[in-house]
């Protein structure tokens, strides 16, 4: 009988993904500063209705459970709850994150009905203050809006999905309490220098002593709180977190995006680690096949931090946070627990400083962005704050061009009425 | 640890749950074991899709959204032929578990009814 553990186990991969995010579209009704996808404007070359099928046809073929349905605002697709009705009529179910902009009472009513479809709220202040400065004006008013409407169809156990910022993190007490409050689950997990990230990780991102303060919440929590096994880098302060505490990109999670490129997880939207198109052979056979994902389930040594006594509890951490804030893959998280990933990246600011006074635009940046060119409605860090402009380098051009198909409001067509 | 559990670990799929460091134990495999009935039939949750791996089965309950893990194909054997048996006990042996081993199968089996990955029927 084999003396490996389940992790050891799943370090080399399984036949089919545990758990696959899959972006449907990059259109959103909301520009958070901190999209991991760099969402706003939709994608000419957004998978169909008749391609998505597909690829749930192929999800139910390799028994992938569900699928944690994101974007941009996946609602926002007219086909939306088409293709969630596909999906769990084939057996394959449905957890999708939205802002709560198409709950309404009937949705919700729906919602409620169904064992197979799972629905994540996102939510990043328990204020709105707090939430509006980093989710635009009136995105908290539009996520409790749709927490109501779900507590009120009977819709229990749906989650609340928080990011842990600098500015929310003194707010766990009262992001559980509003759970408690709408029979809803929280879940937190890790913020994330991916997308827009990148340019207010600086200022977002969880101080050493809020770090500590989290774990200590979330050892005192347990089970109550889901965390998407997200935060595994803090296991160094000693007990392990409940989960795998493994990275699990390429090996059981990754990322299908609404053009159907593969990344090794939804945190790594870069060429670096981009499968495969499932347009060319389907979704199994870059699953499978991918030199890039059969890299990723061989062994890591751990590099700079194989010496360390902790290494065997947070594996080094986070690979999409590392490679966004320019630390290499083999060496510590920049939120190491022991201050070695603070040190590694002042270490690199000074070495770049010395030769060519690089600033971050040294950094990698993400491989695609599809953020709004113009002003959104209540869109964050307006008149505030100077936040760095993002600087686009890939696909899209940096000046806007002239009004394309994809430019167009992601929600026309589709309001309520017709009123504009 | 010499052999590796037969039993089942539970995974919440969106935060992986009781699964110790490890990742090879139940967190309290002392505890349901005594309470499992080998003796009367049992059967899969029709909310229950079964995943072979090279490793056993990952398990999946859509009513619960939990996940679990059968850690080897004994195990998986067992639990996709429980309701053709007219016991637990039946199934494993038919499974080729010797009675000698049967305590560690009768707590994998604990930990998937205590998560309602299987369920109790009616004895025929």
């Amino acid at each position: 009988m084999s003396t490996q553990t389940l992790v050891e186990l799943f370090e080399r991969g399984l036949d089919a993904p545990i758990c696959l995010t899959w972006e449907l579209t990059y259109a959103c009704n909301l520009a958070c500063v901190h999209c991991l996808s760099s969402s706003g404007r939709r994608d000419p070359g957004e998978l169909s209705t008749a391609e998505c099928k597909a690829v749930i046809d192929t999800l139910e073929r390799m028994q992938v459970f569900y699928v944690n349905i994101g974007g941009g605002e996946p609602t926002v697709r007219p086909d939306f709850w088409e293709l969630v009705d596909y999906a769990t009529a084939h057996r394959v179910g449905v957890k999708f994150s939205t802002n709560g902009v198409r709950i309404d009472e009937a949705v919700a009513r729906k919602l409620a009905a169904s064992d197979y479809v799972d629905v994540q709220i996102s939510l990043d202040g328990a204020t709105a203050e707090v939430n509006d400065a980093v989710r635009g004006q009136g995105s908290h008013a539009m996520a409790i809006r749709a927490m109501e409407h779900l507590a009120a169809a009977g819709f229990t156990g749906f989650k609340i999905s928080v990011v842990v910022t600098r500015q929310n993190a003194g707010q766990l007490d009262e992001f559980k309490a509003l759970a408690d409050r709408y029979g809803a689950q929280l879940r937190l997990t890790r913020l994330r220098p991916s997308g827009r990230g990148a340019d207010v990780w600086d200022e977002l991102h969880p101080t050493a002593a809020q770090q500590r303060q989290l774990y200590d919440w979330l050892c005192a929590h347990g089970e109550q709180v889901l965390t998407g096994d997200s935060f595994f880098h803090l296991a160094a302060y000693g007990e392990a977190l409940p989960g795998l505490n493994m990275c699990g990109a390429g090996r059981v999670v990754c990322l299908i995006d609404p053009v159907g490129d593969v990344y090794a997880c939804p945190f790594a939207i870069h060429e670096n680690f981009l499968a495969g198109n499932i347009r060319a052979g389907g979704f199994e056979a870059v699953w499978r096949d991918s030199p890039l994902f059969a890299e990723l389930r061989g062994p890591s040594a751990g590099g700079a931090c194989a010496s360390c006594q902790f290494y065997d509890s947070c594996r080094g951490g986070c690979m999409a946070a590392k490679f966004f804030t320019g630390l290499p893959l083999d060496g510590p998280d920049p939120e190491c627990v022991r201050g070695f990933g603070e040190q590694a990246r002042a270490e690199r600011a000074l070495a770049e400083q010395a030769l060519a006074g690089a600033d971050r635009t040294a950094l990698p940046r993400p491989g695609v962005d599809h953020s709004h060119h113009g002003p959104v409605r209540g869109q964050p860090g307006r008149g505030q704050a100077a936040r760095p402009v993002p600087v686009t380098i890939g696909r899209r051009p940096v000046a806007a061009p002239p009004d394309r198909a994809c430019d167009v409001n992601p929600l026309a067509g589709f309001a309520a009425g017709g009123a504009g | 640890m010499s052999t590796d559990p037969p039993g089942a670990a539970l995974l919440n799929p969106v935060r992986a749950a009781p699964l110790n460091p490890a990742g090879a134990a139940p967190l309290n495999p002392a505890g349901p074991a005594h309470a499992f009935d080998l003796d009367r039939p049992w059967r899969l949750d029709e909310r229950v899709a079964v995943r072979p791996e090279p490793f056993g089965a990952l398990l999946y309950h859509f009513g619960t959204r939990r996940l679990s893990f059968l850690k080897n194909t004994t195990m998986l054997a067992v639990v996709r032929s429980l309701a053709e048996h007219p016991s637990a006990r039946a199934a494993c042996t038919a499974a080729g578990v010797q009675p000698g081993g049967m305590a560690a199968y009768q707590r994998g089996l604990a930990v998937l009814a205590e998560s309602h990955m299987i369920t109790p029927q009616a004895a025929a």
